[in-house]
């Protein structure tokens, strides 16, 4: 979807839409070449995206792309639609925590190495956000929300473990 | 099977330091043995539920507070054994603090505020002024000198109170939920400078709080948990 909102704004070449692309959503994840091409290709199939001839002497990358009616109607939708909240029940923590439980073994130190890791993260975060610039704040500020919210039902649980190992052994 | 390292809240080479303290607030104990330390500028954050004992953890460590047993050292001096006027003058010329509330005094400006330790110090009022004045550029307050407390708001009158702080160049910076009555964006300007300034001037910061966006600023993280303290992290120093 982030192609499609790039050539949106404007027809671009292969090229410049990785090179935007990994500037404002790459993050230090850069586009792999090959995932472009397989998906500007699913674009033009589906109507989305047409690509314009390749200009003398060039390869791929020097075929210009542009959005058709249905792609900027589709990059429409997905702006309006609110992402989907989700249950996010950290299965991996709740299944750590239970299993502990289960075991008669002590959860509470297996809640502070999480504690510390998640504290290790937002404090790389922190770093982002202080040096990087405005985008990275706004997007460590998003990680850092996620972890906090973490790390508040991590202290919720520590003070329920007694009460939560007797209804497991019930 | 991930289970914790212990890691010692206790640390060589520290600065300031707590040493199995206990102190009850009558019969209710608050701390039962509680150890930490900081180094020569390091940022620790400490934090722990209300009423695990963390603020009574930073009052003992700044001689606010004297335990019932337990050290407490500073610099290589114990503080505990100290007299009332030595431990006053400890906090004065040594310490800097910054409490959730700012505690501006309501009749004096801004800058009156911030050169207030100053002259309490025994400098000039002219020099006092001047001092404060340079962190009032550094903390974004220019142009607010002349305000009282009532005309700042939230987040200004935080970095007037921090402005007082650090005027003095403490060697330990005390910060007892600094940001808790600031929403996310002032909070995150105060504890950016905070920080900042902190580690410009080197000095140590125990951080009290129980917000982990503020205790991610620390270098390392200790929690209070009945009155007393483990280690979260290992620290960004190792």
């Amino acid at each position: 979807m982030a192609l499609l909102g790039l050539l949106e704004r404007e027809p671009s070449h292969g090229y410049d839409l990785k090179r935007d692309y990994d500037a404002v959503f790459g993050r230090g994840k850069p586009l792999p070449v090959g995932q472009l091409y397989a998906t500007l290709g699913r674009l033009v199939r589906d109507g989305k995206a047409v690509a314009g001839p390749a200009e003398p002497g060039g390869g791929p990358e020097r075929k210009p792309y542009a959005i058709t009616g249905a792609g900027a109607a589709e990059v429409q939708a997905w702006l309006a639609q609110p992402a989907e909240p989700g249950p996010y029940l950290q299965p991996v923590l709740f299944a750590k925590i239970m299993l502990a439980l289960l075991l008669g073994r002590p959860a509470e130190p297996y809640l502070d190495a999480q504690r510390g890791a998640h504290l290790e993260r937002m404090g790389e975060l922190t770093e982002l956000r202080r040096s990087g610039s405005l985008p990275d704040a706004v997007l460590a500020d998003y990680g850092l929300f996620h972890l906090e919210a973490d790390l508040r039902w991590i202290d919720m649980t520590a003070q329920r473990l007694s009460a939560l190992a007797q209804s497991v052994h019930r | 099977m991930s289970a914790a390292t212990p890691v010692a809240a206790v640390r060589q080479g520290s600065l300031i330091e707590a040493r199995d303290v206990v102190l009850s607030y009558g019969p209710t104990p608050a701390l039962r043995g509680a150890s930490v330390s900081a180094a020569a500028g390091e940022i620790v954050a400490v934090m722990g539920p209300s009423g695990s004992g963390k603020t009574t953890l930073l009052h003992c460590l700044a001689g606010i507070l004297v335990p019932e047993s337990g050290e407490i050292w500073f610099d290589g001096r114990r503080v505990d054994t100290m007299s009332e006027t030595a431990r006053s003058a400890l906090r004065r010329d040594r310490f800097g603090f910054v409490f959730q509330f700012g505690h501006l005094v309501p009749e004096l400006t801004a800058i009156e505020n911030a050169a207030l330790p100053l002259m309490l110090g025994g400098a000039r009022p002219r020099q006092a002024l001047d001092q404060a004045r340079g962190w009032f550029a550094e903390l974004s307050l220019d142009g607010l000198e002349q305000r009282r407390s009532g005309e700042l708001s939230g987040g200004q009158g935080q970095r007037v109170a921090l402005a007082r702080a650090l005027a003095v160049r403490p060697e330990v910076l005390f910060a007892d939920e600094p940001t808790g009555s600031l929403d996310s964006l002032a909070g995150q300007q105060v504890m950016d400078l905070l920080t900042a300034a902190a580690r410009k001037q080197g000095s140590t910061v125990i951080l009290v709080t129980h917000d982990a966006r503020v205790a991610a600023y620390a270098d390392r993280q200790v929690i209070v948990r009945d009155g007393q303290v483990s280690s979260l992290s290992r620290g960004r120093a190792g």
